[in-house]
């Protein structure tokens, strides 16, 4: 009995005064999970740099959509040092979002079904290369402070506005640095909360703003993308398109359905009396290449379409039997 | 069973009472915290009286620094006294104004030593070991950020250790910080120079560099500190009055893609070429740390003065060797004289050094009156200009307090020119070496060997690395120093031969020839002398065993010789005759 009296009071005591693990010790566990990448960039004000994390054991790895991933190759520099060439997988324009994938097993990496949410006040640690502080098997930079308020995004880059209007984490600890998109927010015991957002200013204020955005937000895109199955819900290939973008339809092209991942760009059949018929295409037509690069699907070709610029021309590069065929669109003033 | 029950009853009590006590903790402050909170408070007003606020010249711009010992001495950056001159007003934290003096500056690294006058027991930060830092402990950073201190009162700024052992390049000047902290506690144009102490108040960092980019020169969460064990190793070379160099190892090396970082080139005249390091090899780590990037390496060469002899361990094929190499000097010494560090200039990099010297902030002067410009009275002799000296002064009483060991000997100055020094080698046979004005001799059982002292001196007798010219060397350095030496300054402190004990180290230079003459800290004690016949040789190393009295000076009983890390030969001294040299011509 006086055992049973003595095990409990010590219980009691050790669960009111339970010690967290100790921070480095936390940071030690996170460090094996984030990446450092490298990628499209290297100018004044556009890094060639970046953050990621991994969530699948065989390299699937989360970060941020954004010029790093256009040029060819993203090199993914693990905790180790080890190198990899990173493919991407899959963009989410809406979320900022972009999957990364090494070919890699066994590797550390959050559970996103793991993932916590937490309120103002709690304390956060950020993980990131910031500055391009690490190289090799250097680890990354990690900064702390708290959430100082789950809030909806009103945000901007530029005269760009955010599409995002979703709930993100403000912090006071200052992720908003050159770097730092795509690196990790966690709990003090290193649960996952969120991704570190881009440089992106107020819309009300202007200042730059310390966000992330929660997993929960990011958790079906995710998912979706590793899984092949993620259709594109973004204002690109919506019916609300906001002014001057433009689509293949605009031209008079029909391409066949868009199915598989990669679509080949393949006419399915041109509307009379437009552009394209005026220019010659076919159907069964190729498009190879769209202002001179190279079109891996269709959706890669509606991009090419969206973005481009009145007044300007567009040039395809079609494939016909086992010919090369170059066609000009002057692109229409609207 | 009315035991149990009242055991029952005690144990529902204590659990009442935890619970009860569970719900106030959440209501109020628990006492721990405001106990933690207590002991921050003593901790920081304990640190804060090491701070030192530096003010330049006018009353314009400064930074900070830190108290490292009693009598007075205060690391701080070198760009926050570059521009200052020999004399600078400093606030402690007592609300007084102190002058310091400029003692010895280190360029590369941006350290500088100053001195505090007036006093002998100046409060003192306790000095931490930066190599214990981790990431995520907390860390306080004191200083004068954007000069705000005009009271002397430091700021005080908390947080997280974000990063060791990091790298930053030199950005726009020759300012490396390698090895360094980095720490997201808010650094500030004003905080240079000043403290990073670790969470139990000891000294790890000196705050000189800040990343900044797109928001102006202030904090945005990356703060770069030298670390304090980088600052000790140099700091008996700053306390020198030099302008210290910091160490290269001869080589270039880069990473492959395995990975591995191999030497891609190498001066066949470094220390590292004589011990065997070619082009192609592998290195495996360096001063002690395991080398994975070309990073790693850059960090352990910058905390290490030139001169120091650290470990290195590479492998070719499948072969490792383990050395240890001698430092060279990174610059050129007209590089460091001529060349101070420029203003850096903005480049498309996010980290600059803060420069104080412009600052875009109204600065309330703290003098009331511009202050003096000449140094005061009592204490002008204090600063001497010199070629290469951040302040001669120093130097020369350095090279004083050592000197006096060596006059322990005896008054040799006094002694006729001529020596004749016998005994016998250990387990051979016996040795007679003729110390002439025009020549030296040596005999070892049937061998003989000159050295004339108007030719270049040679490695006589051969394998020894120049014995006869070595003792030479000793004979000037026993009797007439200043007069035979072209070069001769106190350099600072290292470890012996890299492993052994700390030891204070004088330079002698004559002609082509360089000596380093070794004294152990701890005792005082003059242990031995390596000399160099020229600059891309291995030196004649001899080390003195006990004193034995001869007449009425000392000399060692044994010399033990050695070059090229291999054993010449031990003498054992048994007489040491001095004569007059007229007397041997007319025998």
């Amino acid at each position: 009995m006086k055992h049973l009296c003595w095990i409990l009071m010590c219980y009691l005591i050790s669960t009111s005064m339970l010690q967290a693990e100790s921070i480095p010790n936390v940071i030690d566990g996170v460090q094996p999970k984030v990446v450092k990448l490298f990628g499209a960039g290297g100018l004044k004000n556009l890094a060639g740099y970046g953050s990621g994390f991994l969530v699948s054991a065989d390299g699937h790895i989360v970060t941020v959509w954004s010029h790093l991933l256009d040029s060819d190759v993203v090199t993914v520099v693990l905790s180790d040092g080890q190198r990899f060439y990173g493919e991407v997988l899959g963009t989410d324009s809406r979320l900022d979002l972009a999957i990364i994938k090494i070919d890699s097993q066994n590797l550390p990496h959050f559970d996103l079904k793991q993932a916590v949410s937490v309120g103002p006040g709690a304390r956060v640690l950020a993980f990131s290369n910031m500055f391009k502080v690490a190289t090799g098997d250097e680890p990354l930079t990690v900064v702390h402070g708290v959430v100082s308020s789950k809030t909806e995004l009103s945000a901007k880059r530029g005269r760009y506005k955010v599409p995002y209007s979703g709930p993100v984490y403000l912090t006071d600890a200052i992720t908003n640095n050159s770097g730092a998109a795509g690196g990790v927010l966690t709990t003090y015991d290193g649960k996952l909360l969120a991704m570190l957002g881009r440089e992106l200013q107020s819309e009300e204020s202007n200042t730059w703003i310390n966000y992330a955005m929660p997993i929960p937000e990011l958790q079906g895109a995710i998912e979706d993308i590793i899984a092949g199955k993620f259709t594109r819900r973004d204002p690109l290939t919506s019916t609300n398109k906001p002014e001057a973008m433009f689509s293949t339809l605009d031209f008079g092209i029909v391409l066949v359905p868009n199915v598989v991942f990669r679509t080949p760009a393949y006419i399915e059949a041109i509307q009379d009396d437009s552009p394209a018929a005026k220019q010659g295409l076919k159907p069964d037509d190729l498009i190879v290449f769209a202002n001179g690069e190279l079109v891996n699907s269709i959706q890669n070709l509606e991009q090419v379409f969206a973005q481009a610029i009145p007044g300007d021309d567009l040039q395809l590069i079609i494939r016909r039997n086992e010919e090369l065929i170059t066609v000009t669109f002057p692109i229409p003033r609207k | 069973m009315k035991s149990i029950v009242h055991r029952v009853i005690v144990l529902q009590f204590v659990f009442c009472l935890l619970c009860v006590c569970q719900k106030n903790a959440s209501a109020q402050v628990a006492d721990i915290v405001k106990e933690f909170e207590q002991q921050r408070v003593a901790l920081i007003e304990n640190m804060s009286q090491s701070v030192v606020a530096i003010f330049a010249p006018g009353g314009a711009g400064g930074g900070s620094g830190v108290i490292v010992s009693p009598d007075g001495f205060v690391v701080t950056n070198f760009h926050v006294v570059q521009g200052s001159g020999g004399f600078m007003p400093c606030g402690l934290n007592d609300g007084k104004v102190y002058d310091a003096v400029l003692v010895g500056v280190d360029p590369t690294g941006d350290v500088a030593v100053i001195k505090l006058l007036g006093r002998d027991d100046f409060p003192a930060a306790t000095i931490g070991n930066s190599d214990e830092l981790r990431v995520g402990e907390m860390s306080y950073a004191l200083g004068n950020p954007f000069l705000l201190a005009t009271d002397f009162q430091p700021t005080v700024t908390y947080g997280m250790v974000s990063g060791v052992h990091r790298y930053q390049y030199p950005a726009g000047t020759f300012l490396e910080y390698s090895d360094c902290i980095q720490v997201d506690t808010s650094i500030n144009p004003g905080n240079s120079g000043g403290p990073l102490f670790n969470k139990d108040g000891e000294l790890v960092g000196i705050n000189g560099r800040i990343a900044v980019e797109k928001r102006g020169r202030v904090n945005v969460g990356a703060g770069y500190a030298i670390s304090i064990n980088q600052v000790m190793n140099f700091l008996d070379h700053l306390k020198s009055g030099r302008i210290v160099d910091h160490a290269t190892l001869g080589a270039i090396v880069s990473s492959n893609s395995d990975g591995a970082v191999i030497v891609k080139s190498i001066l066949s005249s470094s220390a590292a070429y004589r011990r065997g390091l070619r082009q192609g090899d592998e290195l495996i780590s360096f001063g002690g740390r395991p080398v994975r990037s070309v990073n790693q390496f850059k960090n352990v060469l910058g905390i290490y003065p030139k001169g120091w002899t650290i470990p290195l361990s590479f492998q070719r094929e499948t072969e490792r060797f383990d050395v240890n190499v001698q430092l060279a000097a990174l610059h050129r010494r007209s590089e460091l004289i001529n060349e101070a560090p420029e203003e850096p200039q903005p480049e498309d990099q996010p980290e600059k050094p803060p420069e104080d010297q412009d600052k875009p902030f109204e600065v309330p002067n703290p003098f009331h009156q511009p202050p003096k410009d000449e140094p005061p009275a009592e204490y002008a002799h204090m600063f001497e200009e010199k070629a290469g000296y951040a302040n001669y002064y120093f130097n020369k009483i350095a090279r004083e307090r050592l000197m006096k060991t060596v006059s322990d000997w005896g008054n040799f100055k006094a002694k006729p020119k001529g020596w004749a020094l016998a005994g016998k080698v250990t387990n051979a046979a016996e040795f007679q070496i003729r110390f002439q004005p025009d020549l030296i001799a040596s005999q070892f059982a049937k061998d003989f060997a000159v050295q004339k002292l108007d030719s270049d001196f040679t490695d006589v007798p051969p394998g020894s690395g120049g014995l006869l010219a070595a003792l030479h060397q000793l004979q000037q350095f026993l009797s007439a120093p200043e007069d035979y030496f072209t070069d001769f300054y106190y350099l600072g402190s290292e470890p012996l031969d890299g492993t052994g004990p700390k030891t204070d180290v004088i330079i002698t230079t004559r002609g082509l020839v360089s000596t380093r003459w070794y004294f152990d800290q701890q005792t005082g004690t003059f242990i031995g002398f390596d000399t160099q016949l020229e600059e891309y040789v291995d030196p004649c190393v001899i080390r003195f065993g006990e004193l034995q009295k001869i007449d009425e000076i000392q000399f060692p009983t044994v010399l033990k010789i050695q070059h090229a890390g291999a054993d010449f030969a031990e003498l054992q001294i048994e007489s040491l005759k001095f004569y007059e040299p007229q007397q041997e011509a007319q025998e």
